[in-house]
């Protein structure tokens, strides 16, 4: 179950909605950031603090692409692939990140350092290629640019 | 022409309200809440102001069926969930302009009787939200925002909501269901959002950029607002540019420049001397146009009669190193994932069409395959929801149209006739 915190958190969320429905994505973001992942307990917490079946909440969390469904490295790296980034080399820095960390599409890291996801537009198609490192957007990466930024996430 | 939604943005400091009041801000709505509700629809109706989230629906239509609807509270959204691929011109807006979007709000707000708001932002911006979330409180604190707006009795409270990384949100019944904690599919039409929208109360939905036109357009009045750029469909437009351009990037230019003008006058022609190959003017789902046919005023009336579309303002420019079978194959790719899953047409067809262009791409197309994808993207367009459909079935259409040749020769040879 949640921490006093996350409740009071999730109480705070559904004071801006006229319905304990609405502040169901904010309360998965919740769950994740509070669980690591989206675990049957996640699920379990998210029903039980806002009163929605536990089935509609893991079937509205799987519908979107940013919610985990499974545990993650420790730093998330999102490449975007889409045209843009694609024609100014994205996939090269897919077939790098395999190489250089072992880090396949949807896969971690095996020393629990990294998950990878390939991501459509993160719109930062101007500075392609890019990606999000957690929160951080990186622009107009090359091979050794991805190298000198993740060095910096232990 | 001088900036307006970007006005300010090499200011470190943009997005805290005072540099934006420094730099002419939080004029618009005073002005505004002197104004009758009705005369304020009349300004953006006079301005000829069309939505910029991609189908340039006229905004004071909008607002009209809304404010006439007699059901209460009523609800302002604004799409923040910019997801079409190519698309980057609301996020400096979102980032260092804030402000002009919640004072947009506000007055749209009042505008229209809604009472409440709140920003849809796409998941993929957090820094954004940070932004954002930083700059309403500052809108509280000094009465731009809350239950007393100008000393007026005006209420209007404004949240964000985050979406979780799904393109379909950016459709407006979508982000609807989204945002009232469901899986974002389209509802069929009608009833429209402007009578039964979020929580089945009546509804608007505009798009970042628009509402941020609203605090000039009030300033300046709609008249004078109706001089800039296209008589047709006027104002300003921030065109955002990717690809192999030499400088690449956001451009808030009047709304109409040529595409020819802001690839080779704004953007400083193709990177390195390169030959162009193919422009998508509009995000990924407008058509793609070949070098003869960029000659085009960017806007909503004039994009149709040269075959494309304005769509997102977002131009996509390709060079001749570019396979155009792989950008149709991953644009398919994106489609498909994005699909909602909720209509047969969309769901299958576009699974469907990535196969075929795989195939063709990977080497191994057969004879009948490109007849075979018109086939299938006929089946889709104009059977779906939502346009999520149709912009898969076009982009199919429209890369065979132009490009047919290459295609052919993929499957004729086995191979690329660019990379081998």
């Amino acid at each position: 179950m949640f921490r006093e915190t996350a409740i009071k958190e999730i109480e705070a969320i559904r004071e801006q909605y006229p319905t304990a429905r609405a502040a169901l994505l904010p309360a998965i973001y919740v769950a994740q950031r509070e669980f690591g992942w989206l675990s049957p307990e996640a699920y379990e917490s998210v029903s039980s603090v806002l009163g929605v079946p536990r089935a509609t909440v893991r079937g509205v969390a799987t519908f979107y692409a940013m919610y985990k469904h499974r545990p993650m490295g420790r730093h998330l790296v999102q490449l975007c692939t889409n045209v843009s980034c694609m024609i100014l080399g994205a996939e090269k820095l897919v077939d790098f990140l395999k190489n250089r960390y072992g880090l396949e599409a949807g896969g971690m890291s095996s020393d629990g350092r990294f998950s990878l996801v390939i991501m459509e537009c993160i719109g930062a198609c101007g500075t392609a290629p890019a990606m999000l490192v957690n929160n951080d957007f990186y622009e107009n990466l090359t091979e050794k640019y991805i190298e000198e930024i993740l060095e910096k996430y232990r | 022409m001088e900036r307006v939604l970007l006005k300010n943005i090499e200011n470190p400091e943009s997005a805290d309200i005072n540099e934006y009041k420094k730099a002419g801000g939080y004029k618009g709505l005073p002005k505004a809440l002197g104004m009758q509700p009705r005369e304020i629809i009349d300004e953006v109706k006079k301005a000829g102001l069309r939505g910029r989230g991609g189908a340039g629906f006229p905004v004071a239509m909008k607002w009209t069926f809304a404010s006439a609807d007699p059901k209460f509270p009523k609800y302002l959204l604004c799409n923040a969930d910019e997801g079409e691929p190519g698309t980057f011109k609301d996020r400096p807006i979102l980032e260092k302009n804030p402000h002009i979007l919640i004072e947009g709000m506000a007055i749209s707000g009042y505008a229209l009787g809604a009472e409440y708001g709140y920003v849809y932002l796409r998941g993929e911006y957090p820094g954004a939200k940070d932004v954002l979330n930083r700059a309403i409180a500052q809108a509280y604190e000094q009465g731009f925002l809350g239950d007393n707006i100008g000393g007026k009795g005006v209420r209007f409270h404004l949240a964000v909501h985050q979406g979780a990384g799904a393109y379909i949100c950016g459709e407006e019944t979508a982000l609807i269901e989204s945002l009232e904690g469901d899986k974002g599919q389209p509802r069929i039409k009608p009833p429209f959002p402007v009578n039964v929208g979020v929580f089945s109360k009546p509804t608007v939905v505009n798009n970042v950029e628009t509402l941020s036109n609203l605090p000039y357009l009030i300033e300046i009045g709609g008249e004078a607002y109706s001089k800039i750029g296209s008589p047709d469909c006027p104002g300003p437009k921030i065109y955002c540019v990717s690809g192999h351009v030499e400088r690449p990037g956001v451009y808030e230019l009047p709304m109409g420049t040529s595409l020819k003008d802001i690839i080779y006058d704004h953007c400083g022609g193709m990177k390195a001397g390169r030959k162009l190959k193919a422009v998508i003017p509009g995000g990924i789902s407008t058509p793609v146009l070949p070098p003869d046919k960029i000659d085009c005023p960017m806007d909503f009336v004039n994009m149709p009669k040269h075959g494309s579309m304005l769509g997102s303002g977002a131009v996509i420019v390709m060079d001749e190193s570019v396979c155009l079978v792989k950008v149709c194959f991953r644009a398919l790719k994106f489609f498909e994932h994005e699909s909602c899953g909720k209509c047969t047409p969309c769901r299958e067809g576009t699974g469907w069409l990535r196969k075929i262009l795989g195939r063709i791409e990977h080497g191994e197309g057969v004879d009948g395959d490109i007849e075979l994808l018109l086939s299938v993207a006929g089946n889709i367009l104009g059977k779906t929801f939502c346009p999520l459909g149709d912009g898969a079935a076009s982009v199919v259409q429209n890369f065979i149209k132009h490009f047919r040749p290459e295609f052919e020769e993929h499957i004729r040879a086995g191979k690329c006739m660019v990379n081998g």
